[in-house]
């Protein structure tokens, strides 16, 4: 074996040791977030945190009721604008659309899904926050809902495209209108997929901060109705994590935890469903 | 819902000024079909005539145009953009063309190469079409169910899975399934599409002795790869070649005694 | 023939269409496709309406101006687009190297069962909000920059411009690394797939010469994938543009620009989210707008490219995008 080849070799197991070491960094990464949210956030997670508002500042004992109810009320809002559109988009452009058309929401969408989230926020301030000259829910919902669009819209169409020409032909010979051939076929045949993709745009809007803080600001009491500015866990948790009180930070670390579980339950779970099949089995 | 045996007959729309009466022993009529995908020319000058109450196949090589001339007795082609008919087909002397689609495909039904169940219960399979049709009774429906897999054959071995899923069953059960999807909405005519291309060959007795049995309620326009299964089942049959119908005549004829020379050849195994 | 009696047949075929509501529901679901054209121009719209004062005031200038000093009333927006650019080209040079390795361990290495389960736990990593980065930002990586990573560099590579300077902890560099972290999993997550894409034949014509298996894959493999691999990096680039959280809870929040990257820096991101309920005044917060407008409109035009590079090396079938 000569020198060269020897050297060679000698590279080849360090390189690929090195990607290894690679991949492995990263996959820590996830394990070290979770682990430490875990530590510190378990230890600070009790009763008082999920019933309790927050208390005044240097007072032990506060919770984060309202933002857990808020960030709920904000993604049912978001959902009302989100979910329609993305859902009927979505079978616009896999059951009704034309070619150049089809090609321009497309690429429309894209366009919108990838920007920051913060403009979404000024968007839904210029539009709700201005007009009526105070932070509310609507304008939250509003900037979520949004932001919600393009991946419902993606989800749904790849779907119902996964579904088989032969089940429509099926449906259309026998007499069934397009219509009734989508409504009562080819979408159940794709709901999971379509279930599932709302799910993961939900758990990735649950954890937006950006587009609230202008929007939906945040409110330490609870807040009644729609009209009133809400409080929401991600705001919380940058409030308190920037912070200068310890008992705040604690709340903080609780909050990220629940924040994250929710977030990555919605993740694998839609992980799981998808991963039963693309299949058609009983609808 | 009987099959309409007319008495009544109907003029067709195009007579030049003569009404004549549609003969009752012919159930639909290609006349001068021609039929394009985009600029390409498929089908030339089809003419031919199903007769009522038969099996009529039609067969010939991979590409022959035997399918897409199918597809076109229940539009099913309006699935495909740029897919253009010219010409005239008759339904019962109705230009199928005029007819409100959703409507013909009721007295048309299709049975697909591939067995294409829903994915609901096997009950839910045979109620589709009825529910769509707004028929709605329970009684009603499960009667329906019944008679209709009894048509298939099928009744005696899934009676008692009706609410299992459709992709519970074996291949040929599907595809037995799918007939009976097909019967459940009645239809004057039942097209197939190399129904039994995908099953083995007992799944594929079965389904030609339900075929025979059908005879009585409707008109059957089967294609075929399957030249002894045109030989055993078919009354009636067409040979298609390159978007041509080369012959079409009585089966007996065709096999024993065919006119043409590039029937003989694809007959006796020369292609295809 | 029968062509003349088709042209009422369309007429015909509208009305039974009609009749059986296929028109209606292709018009609701038009409708709600056109909407989400109709959202995006007005998204644009507002954006640009409502920076009106700034861009007559200062106009081009704006994007030169050095000085963001709201008491006076002078907004530039210079310190902001430095800060942003310079944090996401730190962000890609450590994520790059990373993501690539990580992605060629998980497509040529890694068996493909274990493949699959860590690239599932590194896609997770893209779903976790940005506010935990932010906190774990302040609290773990801001701490161990300050005392051990910052020491080490100003030690042993000071001289540079790079690593001159107080040692704060919030920085620069923080700011680099939180969005190298969060950008890696998009590397990691197209390069793979667009990997995997390589046809056989090509790894196997390299081994059959003699080449290692390092040398194959990166001499052979790597360069076929070339350009699904860029656009990976073009997609986590227009991502790291935009971070907003994670970014203002670590990079100091100083509008100061400043070679060192031991110093405190801003990105547009970052100011928007912390100045914009402090705004007085129209001008104020319209310059923030503004900043808003600039980046939207530059994470735009990187995604579209990205997208367009996407579409034509699938088209290709070069690369699986």
């Amino acid at each position: 074996m000569s020198l060269r080849t020897g050297w060679r070799k000698i590279v080849n197991v360090v390189m690929l040791s090195l990607t290894g070491v690679c991949a492995l960094f990263t996959v820590s990464a996830l394990f070290f977030i979770l682990g430490y949210l875990v530590y510190y956030g378990g230890k600070s997670l009790n009763w008082a945190f999920f019933v309790n508002l927050p208390a005044p500042v240097g007072e032990a004992g506060g919770g984060m009721a309202n933002a857990i109810v808020g960030s709920g009320k904000l993604l049912l809002l978001a959902s009302l604008l989100g979910v329609p559109i993305g859902f009927l988009g979505g079978v616009y452009l896999a059951e009704f659309g034309g070619r150049t058309f089809c090609f321009i929401v497309r690429y429309i969408t894209d366009l919108l899904n990838g920007a920051p989230s913060i403009v979404m926020g000024i968007f839904a301030y210029t539009i709700i926050v201005i007009p009526m000259r105070h932070f509310s829910a609507f304008a939250g919902g509003m900037a979520l809902g949004v932001m919600m669009i393009p991946i419902a819209v993606r989800t749904t169409e790849e779907s119902l495209r996964a579904v088989p020409l032969v089940l429509r032909e099926g449906a259309l010979a026998l007499g069934a209108s397009k219509w009734k051939t989508v409504a009562t076929v080819v979408v159940p045949a794709a709901i999971r997929g379509i279930v599932t993709g709302i799910m993961l745009t939900l758990a990735r809007v649950a954890g937006e901060t950006a587009p609230l803080l202008f929007t939906a600001f945040s409110n330490r009491f609870w807040s009644q109705g729609w009209n009133q500015p809400i409080a929401s866990l991600p705001v919380m948790i940058y409030t308190y994590g920037l912070s200068a009180y310890d008992d705040w930070h604690r709340q903080a670390w609780a909050a990220g935890l629940v924040l994250l579980a929710l977030v990555l339950a919605a993740n694998i779970g839609a992980r799981f469903v998808v991963s039963r099949g693309i299949s058609f089995r009983r609808v | 819902m009987v099959m309409k045996t007319s008495e009544e007959s109907r003029p067709t729309e195009r007579a030049a000024g003569i009404a004549t009466p549609w003969p009752a022993d012919i159930k639909m009529r290609a006349a001068g079909l021609d039929f394009y995908y985009g600029g390409k020319q498929a089908l030339h000058t089809i003419n031919l005539q199903v007769p009522t109450g038969r099996i009529t196949a039609l067969i010939g090589p991979s590409g022959c145009g035997k399918t897409t001339f199918l597809r076109i007795l229940n539009r099913m082609y309006e699935t495909v953009p740029h897919a253009r008919p010219k010409g005239e087909v008759l339904l019962d002397g109705e230009d199928i063309f005029s007819l409100d689609v959703v409507g013909l495909r009721r007295r048309v039904g299709m049975v697909f190469q591939k067995p294409n169940p829903f994915p609901k219960s096997i009950f839910d399979n045979i109620a589709y079409g009825l529910r769509i049709n707004g028929i709605r009774g329970k009684g009603t429906l499960a009667d329906a169910v019944e008679k209709s897999l009894r048509r298939a054959a099928l009744w005696e071995e899934v009676k008692d899975q009706l609410h299992k899923s459709a992709y519970a069953i074996s291949g040929g059960q599907q595809q037995r399934l799918c007939i009976a999807r097909a019967l459940a909405v009645e239809p004057e005519v039942l097209l197939l599409d190399e129904p039994c291309s995908a099953l083995d060959p007992i799944a594929t007795a079965k389904i030609e002795e339900l075929l025979f049995n059908l005879k009585d309620i409707c008109t059957m326009v089967i294609v075929t790869h399957n030249m002894q299964q045109a030989a055993r089942a078919a009354d009636y049959t067409g040979f298609f070649l390159m978007g041509r119908l080369i012959e079409f005549n009585k089966t007996a004829v065709i096999f024993k005694t065919p006119a043409r020379k590039e029937t003989e050849d694809y007959i006796t195994g020369r292609f295809g | 023939m029968v062509d003349r009696a088709r042209l009422s047949g369309r007429a015909r075929q509208f009305m039974q269409k009609l009749r059986h509501g296929d028109e209606v529901a292709h018009l609701i679901t038009l409708l709600a496709a056109a909407s989400i054209i109709v959202v995006t121009v007005m998204l644009v719209y507002q954006l640009f309406i409502n920076c009106a004062l700034p861009r007559h005031k200062f106009g081009f200038e704006f994007f030169l101006g050095r000085t963001w000093d709201p008491v006076s009333g002078d907004f530039g927006a210079l310190p902001f687009i430095y800060g942003t650019l310079v944090s996401s080209a730190l962000a890609l040079l450590l994520a790059v190297p990373l993501g690539v390795g990580a992605a060629i361990f998980l497509s040529e290495l890694a068996p493909p069962r274990i493949s699959n389960y860590l690239t599932f736990v590194i896609e997770l990593l893209a779903a976790v909000p940005s506010v935990i980065y932010g906190v774990l930002g302040i609290f773990v990586l801001v701490p161990v920059l300050r005392t051990v990573v910052m020491p080490f560099l100003k030690h042993t590579l000071g001289f540079l411009p790079f690593f001159k300077g107080p040692i704060y902890g919030v920085s620069m560099l923080a700011g680099g690394v939180v969005l190298a972290i969060m950008i890696v999993p998009f590397i990691i997550s197209v390069s793979r797939e667009v990997l995997l894409a390589v046809p056989v034949e090509q790894r196997e014509a390299a081994l059959a010469v003699g080449a290692t298996k390092w040398e194959s894959t990166w001499q052979v493999v790597v360069p076929f994938a070339r350009v699904g691999i860029m656009a990976s990096v073009f997609l986590a680039l227009a991502r790291a543009l935009g971070e907003t959280m994670a970014v203002t809870m670590v990079i100091g929040n100083d509008p100061k620009i400043n070679a060192s990257l031991f110093a405190p820096a801003y990105s547009i991101a970052a100011v928007i989210a912390n100045e914009f309920t402090e705004a007085t005044g129209d001008l104020y917060l319209q310059a923030l707008i503004e900043l808003g407008l600039v980046l939207f409109l530059v994470t735009i035009v990187i995604n579209g490219l990205a997208r367009l590079v996407i579409i034509a090396t699938t088209q290709k079938g070069a690369t699986q995008g």
